[in-house]
């Protein structure tokens, strides 16, 4: 319940705290952003850095602003905000649904959405919704900023395209202004992570699907995207037999793990129902 | 791995002391200050025992270091009640409505109700219980805390020394 | 009901909804919890514990962690005197029962994986955890043995070789041996041969549980001054000095035992813990005051687990739906080691198989297996609730069997209301119950016909969420213990409880109890007690309690005994107040004993306005200058309560939970029941009592399950995998009650702790069977998990048990 030792600094710019990461040398760093992932692996001591640096005081790092054709939220904005960000919520619902069911309300209050997608947890609630709306995220480092689609940002088992000497500034989410959107999340308590969730985004036109994003959540060690079920859906009417068709597409291509919760079938099987209620729930049908 | 010094105002008090950057709020609160009143029942944030207020809003002191804190305004369960120790309306509605037995989640329940009130003043059953979400109760089944909830709702922001003794709803042992 | 704040000595207190006393302090965060003693210049103590579930221990080295800052002393078990004695276990159910060692930290082997190995001793808690990792231990793995059938079997690896076995004890009941029935074989014979007979053959698994009380265990030893103190998050501080005087051989004069503010229990902290006594032995060693706290994890490797049996039943009956036997055939899993009552857990249930039917025959038969898993003890209900699931399950059975309503099968077998006092197949005396009051009642408020019409509606449309509706009707036996029927079964120790009364000379009341609540009220329900007899107001009586030292005499909460027989003493040592005060204030008002009346707190002499009221007495006894002769001063008075009888609490849980047989998610839409307690002597703290304990049992029925991977690691260590359901999680219950008064007992009450925990479980369970009886399935193992459910549906069988349809 105590963690181990460690020293902290807490930057007040995201120059300094790159400073603080490039000096690190070969000590062990952690990034703190709300902490409510790490601290608990910290007090179980299922890890024990030498440093943890505190991105809590760097002000560039929160909040949401708009650009054009793209949101881009600040990285240690919290859960609970991007739940309530109008402007998410305009043009990104998916994120606001989807971080509305993470963990708890006080989790939410400190949990970072820049945090739960910079720690990659396959179970976590927010990496599949910024897979389906195509987030970019920008990571600052020594020599300035790069950005990375999410794509190709969960590389494996909480691992990402960050290196060491990064930091996860912002994520650019492009504008879904008018999409239906649905988190359908499959757990065995309130509490507990999900053991199947589904993130859909819809474009519904004349009662025609004009375009779809689905990803999936745990259904293998990194987020998954449904583009065969986004292929079937495309052109369809929304209705519930034509959406249903589709889902049961959303395993393919999957490699969901057996654990203490789910066997691997079942997950799969859960994901086909999951997607068709979630694109059902996103269509509005 | 030496101390830092920082500054919180915990139920109203400044303090100002050298901590180690490990040591959770949680820790700092019960052992330095001795407001024992807010417990630890977890070692993974799920029991929410240690819910305080922080800045305004809810938060599990076992998963914010006490430096997290500095510059920060805390409030624990020993800081609801006014000056000549009239209750806090939602502290009144868990007595009432005997939403509580044997007391260890009750700190931290109360706390992340007077914050669940604050989001949703007139919560639905449902808001209810997904707002205390975060915070087990072994005892009670939280039947009586959902009814102090809603209890609390209906005394509404009033002093805390004008919450009307609520009788117990329909379905009741009586 | 309605809330009473108000003060009258007038109005009884008997059958109030009072609000608590207790709360006051709980709500506001002025409470003691044990974690929250501070002492000058106290220690912390920290534990390294196995990893391992069988090892043998080769080398401890704490050198380094002698060195690390703020660190006192570091023992293993050979290094620390006195840690080798044998924890007690208080209940040898058989003459020839098995009983391992059970040392306070590990000598040469470890058992299961949590098991103490070493103890740090440091100046902060931190610097203690800090330490626990630099202690280097050598472990050399032995082969581990987890499972029941496999522990029993030829050449199984031995958690205790010295023993020769993994099988404890074996304990029979036999009715037709007792005399209370017939031959239960005979009855399975009878019903093969016959054409008219059913024979109903199950096997269904009880999953071990972790009792889970939100406070972790914690305890302060204080070796300052004449008494050794220990402070400790218990529920039987009483138990815990009887056997520290015994097991560390302090004498119990010399040491006291205070259990604070307790954080919840449930059977978990009715425990004499490797803990406790480590902590005392290092602060009688250390000669300072030393604190332990485990954390969350710690407290669910290391604190005793409840359930875990695997029971084999037969139940046969005729095919007009008459019960004829019933036949109970368990494996019980100690775990590594006995704790105080482990081995007699299950036999709490083996009187209760037969629950509210008139078998005819009844056997039970249970063996005790010893495995690499942390020991388990009483959790809430405790072989009870175990009993309760076997035949509320087996008579659900039996209805779908004949295509009967569960509930009328129910009624054609059970205890008619005339038909009390009823002496059982099992030798119990029910003194009394009305199961129809009950279910009729519950019927009502269910909208029982309604939720059928409902399902059948449901079924023929093929919805895909599918209704269930579940039954149990349930009793239990409770309001622990007659001390001779404990004599019988061969239980170290009474059942009997202790109360004291005190009049102060102001007038108001000090209560000392023997009773040690921890969440249960007593506070408030003793004042309610109290305030009537001696007609004072309810806010003028003090309860003490959990002190060894001011509550002498107790033997604590546990079992629903506190109100049953902790209650009773209460009211008899209330009652002897009255008399001795009644000797005084004749005196006072010159009459004669036999002309006073006592009501509303004040002596009258009959026919007269001449009274006085009992505060006055008690001035009188206390300045003691107009006594009459041969009086003593004071009108204190004790009493010890032996009970005469268990408690039967009974009562009718109805459950319809939807399945989503898509998903295989199950989901309590409705829940009710009416429950009888006896006389309610405060309906609000007996609701919530209903309200934890039905969530208790539900939880078992859906998500918990304590599991251990092959080497025996548990996997369910923190509250992210042992998954205790919050609020969202939960419907909202509709409770009510009919009152049929016990007759064993001046006050008409039963316990009502466990009863909600042994009614839900298998009410739940019923309802999900029923709703999927359409896809052939007959059982689903416990926790029903969306998983289980969803193989269910598909298979339209049972996931990991097998099941046979014994029918003839």
């Amino acid at each position: 319940m105590i963690p181990a030792a460690f020293d902290y600094e807490a930057p007040a710019t995201v120059e300094e705290a790159l400073g603080i990461l490039s000096s690190a040398g070969d000590r062990e760093v952690k990034l703190l952003a709300g902490g409510q992932s790490l601290l608990p692996v910290l007090r179980l001591r299922m890890a024990a850095p030498e440093l943890v640096v505190d991105l809590g005081r760097i002000p560039e790092l929160r909040g949401v602003r708009d650009d054009g054709d793209a949101v881009v939220i600040g990285a240690m904005t919290t859960h609970d905000d991007v739940t309530r960000e109008p402007l998410v919520r305009q043009h990104a619902l998916l994120l606001a649904e989807a971080a509305r069911t993470v963990a708890d309300p006080q989790v939410r209050h400190r949990g970072t959405f820049g945090g739960s997608l910079a720690h990659a947890d396959p179970a976590g609630d927010m990496p599949a919704p910024a897979l389906a709306l195509d987030a970019e995220m920008v990571l600052a480092g020594p020599s300035g900023r790069r950005t990375v689609p999410a794509e190709e940002f969960f590389q494996d088992l909480l691992t990402t395209a960050l290196n060491e000497n990064e930091l996860l500034a912002e994520i650019r989410v492009p504008k879904h202004t008018g999409w239906g959107a649905h988190y359908e999340k499959f757990n065995r308590v309130a509490q507990a992570w999900s053991i199947v969730a589904v993130a859909a985004a819809v474009r519904v036109e004349a009662g025609v699907i004009a375009q779809a994003k689905v990803a999936l959540t745990n259904m293998g060690v990194v987020p998954i995207r449904a583009h065969r079920v986004e292929q079937a859906l495309v052109g369809r009417e929304a209705n519930a037999e034509a959406i249903r068709d589709a889902a049961g597409l959303a395993a393919d291509g999957t490699s969901p793990m057996s654990d203490g919760n789910a066997d691997e079938d079942y997950r799969r099987h859960l994901a086909t129902v999951l997607t068709g209620r979630a694109v059902l729930a996103a269509a509005g049908v | 791995m030496g101390t830092r010094r920082i500054s919180v105002v915990v139920d109203g008090v400044r303090y100002d002391d050298d901590v180690e950057p490990r040591t959770l709020l949680v820790h700092y609160l019960r052992e330095r200050l001795g407001k024992t009143g807010t417990v630890v029942g977890c070692d993974t944030s799920n029991c929410g025992a240690c819910t305080v207020h922080l800045d305004g809003r809810s938060v599990k002191s076992c998963s914010v270091l006490a430096v997290q804190a500095d510059g920060g305004e805390v409030t624990t369960i020993e800081g609801l009640a006014g000056p000549d120790g009239e209750l806090h309306p939602v502290q009144r509605a868990f007595h009432e409505n005997h939403a509580l037995q044997c007391g260890f989640c009750t700190p931290g329940m109360i706390m992340q109700v007077i914050d669940l009130l604050n989001d949703h003043p007139d919560p639905t059953e449902a808001e209810a219980r997904e707002g205390i979400e975060g915070n087990l109760c072994r005892c009670t089944g939280y039947q009586n805390i959902v009814r102090a909830i809603q209890a609390a709702a209906e005394a509404g922001a009033a002093p805390a020394t004008s919450a009307p003794a609520q009788p117990t709803p329909a379905g009741g042992a009586a | 009901m309605t809330a009473v704040d108000e003060t009258t000595t007038t109005e009884r207190e008997f059958g109030k909804a009072r609000r608590r006393k207790e709360d006051a302090r709980l709500i506001t965060g002025r409470t003691r919890w044990t974690d929250n003693i501070t002492l000058p210049g106290m220690l912390h103590l920290a534990m390294v514990r196995s990893p391992l579930a069988h090892a043998r221990v080769t080398a401890v080295d704490a050198s380094a962690a002698r060195r690390s800052p703020g660190v006192i002393g570091v023992w293993s078990g050979p290094e620390l005197p006195g840690s080798a004695v044998g924890m007690p276990c208080a209940w040898p159910i058989t003459p020839d029962m098995k009983s391992p060692t059970h040392p306070a930290i590990a000598q040469d082997t470890v058992r299961f994986a949590g098991e103490i190995v070493a103890v740090v001793a440091a100046r902060s808690a931190a610097e203690a955890r800090d330490a626990v990792d630099l202690v280097q231990v050598e472990y050399e793995q032995l082969p581990v043995v987890l499972d029941m059938e496999a522990a029993l079997a030829e050449g199984a690896p031995l958690v205790h070789p010295d023993l020769g076995t993994n099988e404890n004890a074996t304990w029979i009941f036999d009715s037709a041996a007792a005399g209370s029935g017939g031959d239960v074989e005979e009855a399975i014979r009878a019903a093969r041969d016959d054409p008219d007979g059913i024979v109903i053959e199950r096997r269904y698994r009880q999953q071990r549980l972790i009792p889970a009380f939100m406070e972790p265990r914690s305890i302060v030893m204080d070796p300052t001054g004449e008494q050794l103190t220990l402070w400790s998050s218990t529920q039987v501080p009483h138990f815990v000095r009887i056997f520290m005087a015994l097991v560390t051989g302090t004498p119990e004069s010399k040491i006291r035992v205070i259990a604070p503010d307790v954080g919840g229990g449930f059977g978990g902290k009715l425990q004499f813990t490797p803990e406790e006594v480590v902590t005392f032995l290092v602060g009688r060693r250390l000669r300072k005051p030393v604190k332990y706290t485990e954390t969350r994890t710690e407290s669910m490797l290391a604190g005793h687990q409840g359930r875990d049996q695997i029971q084999k039943l037969t139940l046969t009956a005729r095919r007009d739906g008459t019960v004829t036997g019933l036949k109970v055939e368990l494996l019980c899993d100690m775990g590594a080691y006995l704790g105080l009552v482990t081995p007699g857990i299950p036999i709490l249930g083996a009187f209760m198989y037969n629950a509210i039917y008139k078998f005819p025959a009844y056997k039970f038969v249970c063996t005790n297996v010893f495995t690499n898993t942390t020991w388990t003890d009483a959790y809430r209900g405790a072989g009870r609730p175990e009993a309760t699931f076997a035949i509320e399950r087996l008579m659900d059975t039996l209805a779908a069997e004949l295509g009967r309503d569960p509930l009328e099968l129910r009624e054609q077998n059970w205890i008619k209301h005339d038909e009390f006092p009823f002496t059982t197949v099992a030798t119990m005396v029910y003194d009394s119950g009305n199961y129809e009051a009950a279910t009729t009642r519950a019927k009502q408020l269910f909208g029982y016909d309604e939720l059928r019409r409902e399902q059948a509606e449901r079924r023929a449309r093929q919805d895909p969420v599918q209704l269930g509706i579940g039954v149990s009707t349930f009793t239990e036996m409770c309001g622990l213990a007659p001390s001779r029927v404990l004599g019988a079964l061969s239980y170290v120790g009474g059942g009997w409880e202790n109360a004291h009364v005190r009049m102060l000379p102001t007038g108001k009341v000090e209560v000392v109890t023997g009773t040690s609540p921890h969440g249960q009220g007593h506070e408030t329900a003793w004042s309610q007690i109290v305030a009537d007899k001696l007609g004072v107001p309810f806010e003028d009586v003090e309860v003490l309690h959990g002190d060894t030292a001011i509550s002498v005499r107790g033997l604590d909460t546990y079992g629903s005994r506190s109100l049953p027989v902790g209650g009773i003493a209460l009211a008899m040592a209330a009652d002897k107040v009255v008399e001795k005060a009644k000797v005084i204030a004749a005196h006072l008002l010159e009459a004669n004993a036999d002309d006073l009346e006592f009501s509303g707190g004040s002596f009258t002499v009959r026919g007269t306005d001449k009274g006085v009221p009992i505060q006055q007495v008690a001035f009188a006894a206390f300045d003691a200058h107009n006594l009459p002769d041969g009086v003593e001063p004071g009108i204190d008075a004790d009493a010890t309560y032996d009970p005469v009888n268990f408690s039967f609490p009974h009562g009718t849980h109805l459950c319809a939970v939807e399945v989503d047989t898509e998903t295989g998610r199950p989901t309590i839409r409705k829940y009710v029941c009416v429950d009888d307690v006896g006389r309610a002597l405060n309906p609000l703290i007996v609701e919530g009592q209903v309200h934890g304990g039905v969530t208790q049992g539900i939880a078992q029925a859906l998500f918990e399950e304590a599991r251990h991977d092959e080497v025996g690691t548990l996997t369910t260590a923190t509250f992210v995998d042992y998954l205790v359901p919050s609020a969202p999680d939960l419907p909202t219950y509709t409770t009510e009650r009919t009152e049929t008064p016990s007759t064993d007992n001046q006050l008409g009450v039963k316990g009502v702790g466990e009863a909600g925990t042994i009614a839900s479980t298998p009410a739940v369970v019923n309802a999900v069977v029923d709703a999927l009886r359409p896809w052939g399935v007959d059982d689903i193992e416990m926790p029903l998990t969306p998983q289980r459910v969803w193989r269910a549906v598909q298979g339209g069988g049972v996931e990991a048990t097998t099941i046979q349809d014994g029918e003839a």
